[in-house]
């Protein structure tokens, strides 16, 4: 109750405070109200007066409260006046009540404590509100989508979708959500629980306990001190070598620094030496690592006469021997600094010279195998050295075969100093290669006299062949690279609007014929474009026609017959492996097989025939001769008279020899470089995306 | 002499037991049939050439309707049912084996304007253009009595579509506002709106079954989630969007058929770019469906055609147009994703081959084989240059063809005109718009 008194007292006070205030600004108001009241007022004034002195009857004088008992004509908005308690407020009173009275300590308190409280925002608009929730809504919604994108994405991927879709068995959860849901019920599972868990093992991730992990940690005493004494050391080398590098570079000789320079550069030969012996692989990456500097060498133009130095040294040089000296110098180290690598060079070389001694000859197999006139002939003539091939590397095939025999009948030719000589850079060469093609097979060092040539041919050869493939393997990146950036191309191109995927006309095509005018109808459309294809089929094989020249020279006496080639089996085949018994038999057996084969295709001569296919071919490639007599001018002409010889030659237009036939030293092919268009309407001109 | 004789080890060709798979003796050795790729590519090339020549899609027009067809909705359980509202407000339900109808019901006064069928395939509802819900049952009235509706709802406003959602007793229209409503009340549990324009149609998400795509006649689409009674965002296109279908086999995809030719296939948790345009149309799309493979979709237009496109091309793989057939309203795809059904304007509704040049009927297993085999061979084949020249052949109208044509050149002219300003501006001031991004205006969130 008197707590409940208390604050009523309390707020009367506050709002008494308030009603002075009020009573301040309304003051003149005030007097003129009271004066108009006072008629109606006066017994009731009396009865306050009586109260009063009642009231100050226990000596304390107190705050009147003001109250309003009943309607009046002026009403103050906080519902309290002045009326009634009979005295005129000054000025004074209210500004200093606080201070005085004890009483009002906690209204102040009560205005400090609202005032540190600090307002309510004003609530946001609702359209504000609305969009808030649309956000959140749509980020939780996408979320709960995102839980399809696995099963999306593996249907999208799916090489193949039989609908309807099964459902797939859902995996084995894994262990630690099989035991959240799991309890021991049975006293044993309980007891093993409570085992495992005493023994802090791990109930659910199979791996170590934390004793384990700590231990596992853990590190000896010895082991820190070790490896504190390793760090100490690592910080000392540090930064004496530190000291060390500051102390060179601040030398100033430059015969110092050459010198430095040049220690350098050896080293790092003999490493790279070294390192092609042991790890070639590192050793191409080094490899790549000089050509790069030799690059930037050539783009940098460092040491060219372009420098600020090399002009200064050009102007001098007329006068100055010195000047001239130290010019050419420059010269030279920028030819040595852009030079490409001597050895690779060289080695590719010798891989291109191999290559078009040995791949045309695997070529003409392939076309006797495959794509020969008759198969049934060739086929069995060639068979059993094909064979062969795939049994014993230490006999080489065929046609291989009596290549090197040709050789080696010039070998036989030569004296034998020159035999020996060769034999020599036969086996240099094998050698090097054998360093290139990071080939482990160790080859001795010593060529001796008695090893027979046709072992070191027929491992040259199996080398040659493991080059081969290592250097197709090697060009296949750089011509995809090639075509990419072409790709790249085309497709930026196309890229601006997809293709549509239909081709709509007004024409219908109903029938077979219709279908079979659409495919001319393309047909003639690619036409225009060939000038362009072939153009760049020639660009891309003008450099195999290079590799191929010099060595068509040198085999033009060697030129097989054909006809021999393939009718009569040459000796040499036999290799020394074979017991002669053995091939003896053979040889008759095929000789009857041949015999019956040749019974059988009496009539057609698919040799000749192919030979002549081949002459026509060759004299329908060359470039023909331009005849621009006119017989008649300058002399008679008539039936039976031809114009004159000197007249004929000088107004003939030799064509210029074209360049040699790609089939020029292979005997049963007939390469065509003519793009085909009956054929290129059926093919796809650029790689499908 | 001595002549060899052909002597074979039956070991090698005779089976063990019945069930043994029978051995084939063939050596698939490439060296062996060096003409091996040559006879196949003959093949291809007749194959794609069989399939031009029995490339006929069109199976049926069932005819009956008395106005235009402006909607059409599948039966969820059987095949053979269709569902179909038309301009005068009749509704009928036909069978497709036997092409006829199997009743009719005159269900509103004015426009049939959308039609659902519930997702048990008792019942069907219809909204008009007489601002009522309608609910029908599936099945006819019995003799004698009359043709009347389950319940029909008064609206306060016209309703321009409606979509029952896939699992539960709810359905939603819209109008004024998108209105989901319970089966059993005749107000709407909640309405949801944003901006003032009338909403075109309204589309339930089938897998994530709570949410819901609209498009409005103020160039939007909006996705709205029925749980949190709330919309959650808008995408503001170029122009009106007739029409969205949300793809069966992923939740977040959908596709837009949009008034500017176009079709957009949005990812809708990524507005601000579609994940595909589909260009091809020469007017405005009307409609889209997917197939329920999720694969491909087909879209009607006003250009008189229909075409189907893969999702993930931008270019159709087949246009259907007959010269019957004029603007096209409405289409569905079949739920066993064989058949397309158009509805158009001179009220006929036909039937298409998803497939054109598929065989109707059992197949013997050896066709099956040969179908099979036929396939892989024009897959094999496809980008050569005789084979693709043929398959991609279509004829066309003439009129729609110039139309093409025409549009064409438009393009070509406008991005002429694009790079030319690029090429003689500041660079960097005119920057590359990608064909995605030039059609969505902004989106709201």
């Amino acid at each position: 109750m008197k707590a409940a008194e208390q604050s009523a007292t309390r707020v009367a006070e506050g709002l008494l405070a308030l009603s002075q205030q009020e009573e301040l600004v309304d003051l003149p108001n005030h007097a003129l109200s009271a004066s108009e009241d006072e008629g109606d007022s006066d017994e009731e004034r009396k009865h306050q007066k009586l109260l009063e002195s009642i009231g100050s009857l226990d000596g304390k004088k107190r705050w009147k409260l003001a109250e309003r008992s009943e309607a009046c004509l002026k009403v103050s908005e906080f519902n309290v006046s002045s009326e009634g308690s009979g005295e005129k407020l000054l000025l004074l009173d209210l500004l200093e009540p606080s201070k005085t009275s004890s009483s009002l300590a906690a209204v102040k308190k009560q205005l400090s404590r609202v005032k540190s409280k600090k307002a309510v925002e004003l609530p946001l608009n609702k359209e504000e509100v609305e969009r808030i929730h649309r956000e959140v809504a749509f980020n939780k919604t996408s979320q709960t989508l995102s839980k399809w994108d696995p099963i999306v994405v593996k249907n999208r991927q799916a090489e193949q979708l039989v609908f309807p879709l099964e459902k797939e068995q859902p995996d084995f959860a894994p262990i630690e959500h099989v035991l959240s849901g799991w309890k021991a019920r049975t006293p044993l599972e309980q007891e093993v629980f409570n085992l495992l868990c005493k023994n802090k093992q791990p109930l659910t991730d199979p791996l170590l306990t934390p004793m384990e992990k700590a231990s596992l940690k853990a590190m000896s005493l010895e082991e820190a001190k070790m490896r504190r004494a390793e760090l100490q050391r690592a910080r000392a080398l540090q930064s004496y070598y530190e000291a060390r590098a500051r102390r060179e570079k601040k030398i100033k000789s430059k015969k110092y620094h050459k010198i430095v320079k040049k220690g350098k550069v050896k080293k790092a030969l003999k490493e790279f030496e070294q390192l092609q012996k042991v790890n070639p692989a590192a050793a191409l990456e080094e490899l790549e690592k000089i050509e790069k500097a030799r690059m930037m060498e050539r783009m940098s133009l460092k040491h060219q006469n372009s420098g600020k130095w090399a002009k200064s040294k050009a102007i001098m040089a007329k006068y100055d021997l010195e000047a001239r000296q130290a010019m050419q110098e420059q010269l030279a180290k920028n030819k040595e600094l852009t030079q490409k690598l001597q050895v690779v060079s060289e080695s590719e070389e010798e891989n291109g010279a191999e290559e078009g001694e040995l791949v045309p000859d695997a070529v003409n197999e392939i076309q006797m195998c495959a794509a020969g006139p008759n198969p049934w002939m060739l086929r069995n003539c060639n068979s059993d050295a094909n064979d062969e091939i795939q049994k014993d590397p230490e006999q080489p095939p065929e046609p291989v075969v009596q290549e090197f025999c040709e050789r080696e009948e010039d070998e036989t030719l030569g004296t034998e100093e020159e035999i020996l000589l060769r034999e020599f850079e036969e086996r240099r060469s094998l050698r090097k290669r054998s360093e290139l093609s990071q080939n482990a097979e160790p080859v001795g060092s010593q060529a001796t006299k008695d090893s027979s040539t046709k072992e070191v041919l027929a491992e040259l050869k199996a080398l040659t062949q493991k080059l081969n493939q290592k250097n197709c393997q090697s060009q296949k990146p750089k011509v995809s690279s090639v075509r990419t950036t072409c790709q790249v191309q085309k497709q930026e191109c196309a890229l601006e609007e997809e293709e549509p995927l239909l081709l709509q006309r007004p024409e219908r095509a109903q029938t077979l014929e219709d279908l079979e005018e659409l495919g001319h109808e393309e047909y003639s459309e690619t036409k225009e474009i060939p000038g362009l294809v072939l153009e760049g089929n020639q660009t891309e094989r003008a450099p195999n026609n290079h590799t191929d020249t010099p060595k068509g020279k040198k085999k033009k006496e060697q030129m097989i017959d054909l006809q021999n080639l393939l009718s009569t089996k040459s000796p040499s085949v036999k290799s020394l492996a074979v017991p002669t018994s053995v091939e003896e038999l053979e040889d008759e057996e095929e000789k009857h097989q041949k015999q019956i084969i040749k019974e059988a295709f009496a009539g057609d001569n698919v040799i000749r025939d192919f030979l002549k296919e081949k002459e026509e071919a060759v004299k329908a490639s060359k470039p023909k001769d331009v005849d621009l007599t006119l017989p008649g001018w300058g002399e008679w002409g008539g039936i039976g008279l031809k114009p004159s010889a000197k007249k004929r030659r000088r107004f003939l237009i030799k064509a210029p020899e074209g360049p040699p036939r790609k089939d020029k030293n292979l005997p049963n092919v007939i390469i065509s470089e003519k793009r085909n268009i009956h054929a290129a309407a059926h093919q796809i001109k650029h790689r499908p995306k | 002499m001595k002549v060899k004789m052909l002597s074979r080890n039956p070991d090698n060709y005779v089976r063990e037991t019945k069930l043994d798979l029978q051995r084939v003796p063939r050596n698939y050795d490439p060296t062996l049939h060096p003409f091996e790729v040559s006879r196949e590519y003959v093949r291809a090339l007749n194959a794609t050439k069989l399939e031009r020549v029995f490339a006929k899609p069109f199976l049926a027009s069932l005819d009956g309707h008395r106005d235009g067809v402006n909607c059409l909705a599948k039966h969820p359980k059987s095949l053979a049912t269709v569902l179909s509202g038309a301009c005068d407000g009749e509704v009928r339900v036909w069978n497709l084996t036997k092409r006829k109808c199997i009743r009719t019901i005159q269900a509103h006064e004015g426009f049939v304007r959308g039609i659902c069928t519930r997702f048990c395939g008792t019942s069907f509802f219809t909204v008009g253009d007489d601002k009522t819900v309608k609910q029908w049952k599936m099945d006819a009235p019995g003799y004698g009595e009359e043709e009347e509706p389950l319940h029909t709802i008064l609206g306060k406003t016209v309703y321009t579509g409606i979509d029952h959602h896939w699992k539960d007793p709810a359905f939603a229209t819209c109008g004024q506002q998108v209105d989901i409503w319970d089966e059993q009340r005749t107000s709407p549990i909640c309405s949801m709106t944003w901006g003032f324009d009338s909403i075109n149609s309204v589309k339930f998400n089938p897998i994530e079954t709570s949410l819901l795509g609209s498009c409005a006649s103020d160039r939007n689409i909006v996705l709205y989630d029925m749980r949190q009674a709330t919309p959650l965002k808008k995408v503001i296109l170029d122009m009106r969007t007739n029409t969205i279908c949300w793809n069966p086999m992923e939740a977040f995809t959908f596709t837009a058929a949009n008034e500017d030719y176009n079709l957009y296939t949005f990812d809708m948790r990524a507005l601000d770019t579609p994940v595909m345009v589909h260009m091809d149309h020469a007017s405005a799309v009307l409609d889209v469906d997917y197939s329920p493979t999720g694969r491909e979709f087909v879209s009607a237009s006003f250009d008189k055609s229909i075409r189907i496109f893969p999702v993930d091309k931008s270019r159709s793989r087949e246009v259907y147009h007959t010269r019957r057939m004029q603007h096209v309203i409405c289409v569905r795809w079949t739920a066993d994703s064989k058949y397309i059904m158009c509805g158009s304007d001179e009220m006929n509704i036909r039937l298409w081959k998803a497939n054109a040049s598929e065989k109707l009927g059992v197949l013997a297993s050896r066709e099956r084989a040969a179908q099979e085999y036929n396939q892989k061979l024009k897959e094999k084949f496809q980008h050569h240059p005789n084979i693709k020249r043929i398959a991609r052949h279509r004829h066309l109208p003439k009129s729609l063809y110039s139309q093409i044509q025409e549009q064409r050149i438009m393009r070509e002219a406008r991005r002429r005109k694009e790079l030319n300003r690029r090429k003689h501006s500041r660079p960097g001031s005119v920057p590359v718009v990608s064909e995605r991004k030039k059609h969505v205006v902004a989106v709201v969130k």
